[in-house]
């Protein structure tokens, strides 16, 4: 083969690049053994806040923030199927009466991925080089799951981590009651909402629980360890490139 | 109907701490998900006839117009009369005349969500003529004063002991004095009680779920066959619906059947679906002596041509009712008005003004659950968030929530301090944890903390260390 290798420029998003910088880890790992160059532009927020307030103006303006930022890359992976969501959804719709930003909106839309769609539909990445001794169950976080159509994906992914089992969760399909702002505006229908995620969760019985999204994981996780269940909770990325000596999210450090 | 949307945050706590409801709530997992999913399986075609519905539906949104001209005519040709109401004040008049027209003391009613969207009942009653809802679950909720809390299950909030009190407290003066709790027996006792009222209403009320253009008919469905006795035994039936109801042919008819029964009930049709076609002709032998068709616009035509036009090819099959999260939390009589759930909330700004109801789009966490299961494809989640653009722009947003966007996308557009207000966010929020992993307590985040913890970042922001790495690897 002559073709150089795929240049990928990571859309980390703003929650991962604050909160969990090891998933960022997690998806350069993966994505180079799977031969791509990866590289990191300089980025904030994809606008989906703005976009979800209603205030399109400050939306398109980060939209085209991104659009400058990842043009020059063969494909834009963020191992989030939100922020993935929010690009190639709705990045064009915010352009509707600019025919230049629409196309751009467009082109952008076409070469982005989720992390786990991307490894496995588009690349081709069958098996993944990772060990993980314990029982996950998997929550299919919406954006994702209803935007970008991932589902299989990361199973079929998960199936090959070694010493894995998945045991799937009930109404993996439904709602954890995140909805970026929603946890913060609607408070008490939210924790609703987790909390009858983190029952269905518990009754598993398995030892870790594993998301694509960090806003879901982060709200499950504040959930779960509020009501004091020792479970685990990681992002899909880090189990699949082996990244989990480290702690769990909302684990303490230097356990080990 | 008093519009309580405002106090929507209160509504959803008082629904959250009712017991009844909780428990009442969790049949419509077993009810309605489980036996769509079930009917939905079954059909291989369902996804083709959702595009055909939807297509349908949009061709006649774009030629609404002249299928209301026809439908009337035909009506007319068969004998009934249209009656065109602009507004709930209009549509109310034009049923009080009617009723007055024949002396109407007693209304028999099916179930109509157009009847509860302009407060029907309430006028007749300030009117001195008495509605009795047929509808089982409609019925119910009437003797207990109170508003559907689904469009096809009124009475869902309910449970059999409550049931069981309101049958108690009324139906005495039919001869019922012992409290029966057991379904079979309830069942009976209303069906004995509503005969009665069957027989001597002067007027029947019903709405139509369809109206169709090429015969003048209109179309309901129902379960329980209450909908064809209030409309065949008294000497008037009026048919309550709204202009968007419209369409073509029969042929039309039966593929929206299709789709309604599956998405609503899991049933493949409904138990009963009556066609009615003008008043008694002189071979008939019953139906009533006047047909009349009520079409309500109430600021639907102001949809047309806008962006939420889609809305208005909604079928009413509370499949996304059903399957909504909040929805399932919190009942409908949280959302405050007639309509609830994502349908409703995409519905009742426009039908009662986004200041009254701006909560309601709001309370959503885009699941997009309501779009992938309506059977007409309508995009929900972006028409609630058309309304929250709406709610931006004229300012209507609350204040704090305004503040606190205006300084993140001040940030967020600056990539510089972006970082440097990340990498001061992650030092922050990780003394604040201290060593535990986690903060329990943030006054600045109290909806966050008030119920969960908030996991601390891990260090250094990802981009700190990559560019850290980098300069390592250079
Ligand atoms: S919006 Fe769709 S799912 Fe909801 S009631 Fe209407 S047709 Fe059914």
């Amino acid at each position: 083969m002559t073709t150089s290798p795929p240049r990928v420029g990571l859309f980390v998003t703003c929650l991962i690049d604050l909160f969990r910088p090891t998933v960022g880890f997690a998806a350069v790992k993966l994505l180079e053994a799977a031969g791509c160059v990866v590289e990191v532009p300089p980025q904030t927020c994809c606008g989906q806040p703005a976009y979800n307030a209603g205030d399109r103006a400050t939306a398109r303006s980060l939209a085209q923030q991104v659009i400058a930022a990842f043009e020059p890359f063969n494909y834009v992976v963020a191992p989030s199927g939100s922020c993935a969501g929010m690009i190639k959804r709705h990045y064009p719709s915010l352009f509707a009466d600019d025919p230049d930003g629409r196309v751009r909106a467009e082109q952008l839309s076409a070469k982005t991925f989720e992390l786990t769609l991307f490894l496995n539909d588009v690349l081709g990445v069958e098996r993944v080089d990772a060990h993980y001794a314990g029982t996950v169950t998997y929550h299919d976080s919406c954006s994702g799951l209803r935007e970008l159509g991932i589902k299989a994906q990361p199973r079929r992914l998960l199936a090959t981590v070694a010493g894995l089992e998945l045991r799937e969760l009930e109404e993996s399909e439904v709602c954890c009651g995140f909805g970026g702002a929603f946890c913060v505006k609607y408070p008490e229908l939210s924790n609703r909402m987790v909390s009858d995620k983190a029952a269905h969760i518990l009754a598993t019985g398995a030892d870790t629980v594993l998301a694509g999204d960090l806003g879901c994981l982060l709200n499950i996780a504040g959930k779960l360890q509020r009501d004091g269940a020792t479970i685990k909770i990681r992002h899909v990325a880090e189990v699949l490139a082996g990244l989990t000596d480290i702690p769990a999210i909302g684990e303490p450090e230097g356990d080990e | 109907m008093q519009a309580t949307s405002q106090a929507f945050q209160r509504n959803v706590s008082a629904a959250l701490q009712n017991p009844a409801l909780q428990k009442a709530l969790k049949n419509i997992k077993i009810g309605f998900v489980r036996k769509r999913a079930a009917a939905v399986a079954k059909l291989p075609e369902f996804e083709l006839l959702r595009d055909a519905g939807c297509e349908l539906k949009n061709h006649v949104l774009d030629h609404l117009d002249f299928y209301l001209e026809r439908f009337e005519a035909k009506v007319i040709e068969s004998g009934g009369q249209v009656h065109w109401a602009r507004d709930a004040a209009e549509a109310n008049q034009i049923v009080l005349e009617i009723c007055r027209s024949v002396n109407a003391r007693l209304v028999t009613k099916g179930k109509s969500m157009i009847s509860e969207e302009i407060g029907l009942n309430e006028f007749l009653e300030a009117h001195g003529i008495r509605p009795v809802e047929t509808d089982l679950g409609e019925y119910i909720i009437q003797l207990r004063h109170e508003h559907p809390s689904h469009i096809i299950a009124p009475a869902v909030h309910l449970n059999r002991d409550q049931i069981a009190d309101a049958f108690q407290a009324h139906h005495a003066p039919y001869g019922f004095t012992e409290r029966r709790e057991e379904p079979r027996a309830l069942l009976d006792e209303a069906r004995q009680v509503l005969r009665q009222q069957f027989l001597r209403a002067d007027v029947g009320i019903t709405g139509a779920n369809f109206c169709v253009a090429e015969t003048g008919t209109t179309v309901i469905v129902t379960n329980e066959g209450n909908g064809d006795l209030t409309q065949i035994l008294p000497r008037v039936h009026i048919a309550l619906s709204s202009i968007e109801k419209v369409v073509p042919t029969l042929e039309d008819v039966s593929l929206l059947l299709r789709l309604l029964a599956r998405s609503a009930t899991g049933q493949e049709l409904s138990v009963y679906t009556t066609f009615s076609t003008g008043p008694r002709r002189r071979d008939d032998l019953d139906g009533p002596e006047q047909f009349h068709v009520v079409l309500l616009d109430n600021s639907r035509s102001g949809m047309l041509g806008g962006e939420f036009q889609d809305m208005l090819r909604c079928i009413r099959c509370a499949a996304c009712l059903n399957h909504c999260p909040v929805y399932g939390a919190i009942g409908g009589h949280a959302y405050g008005w007639v309509y609830p759930g994502p349908m409703g909330s995409v519905l009742t700004p426009q039908l009662i003004g986004i200041e009254v109801a701006a909560q309601l789009p709001n309370a959503s966490t885009f699941c997009g659950r309501c779009e992938e299961v309506c059977p007409v494809h309508i995009p929900l989640p972006k028409m609630m968030r058309h309304w929250r653009e709406r709610e931006f722009a004229r300012h209507l947003t609350p204040a704090a929530a305004r503040f606190g966007l205006g300084l993140w996308a001040f940030v967020a557009q600056r990539p510089k301090l972006y970082r440097l207000a990340t990498n001061l966010g992650a030092w922050l929020l990780r003394r604040l944890a201290a060593s535990k992993g986690r903060i329990r307590s943030l006054p600045l985040a109290k909806g966050w903390t008030a119920w969960r913890d908030l996991p601390a970042p891990q260090g250094r922001t990802f981009q700190q260390q990559w560019a850290a790495r980098r300069e390592n690897r250079l």
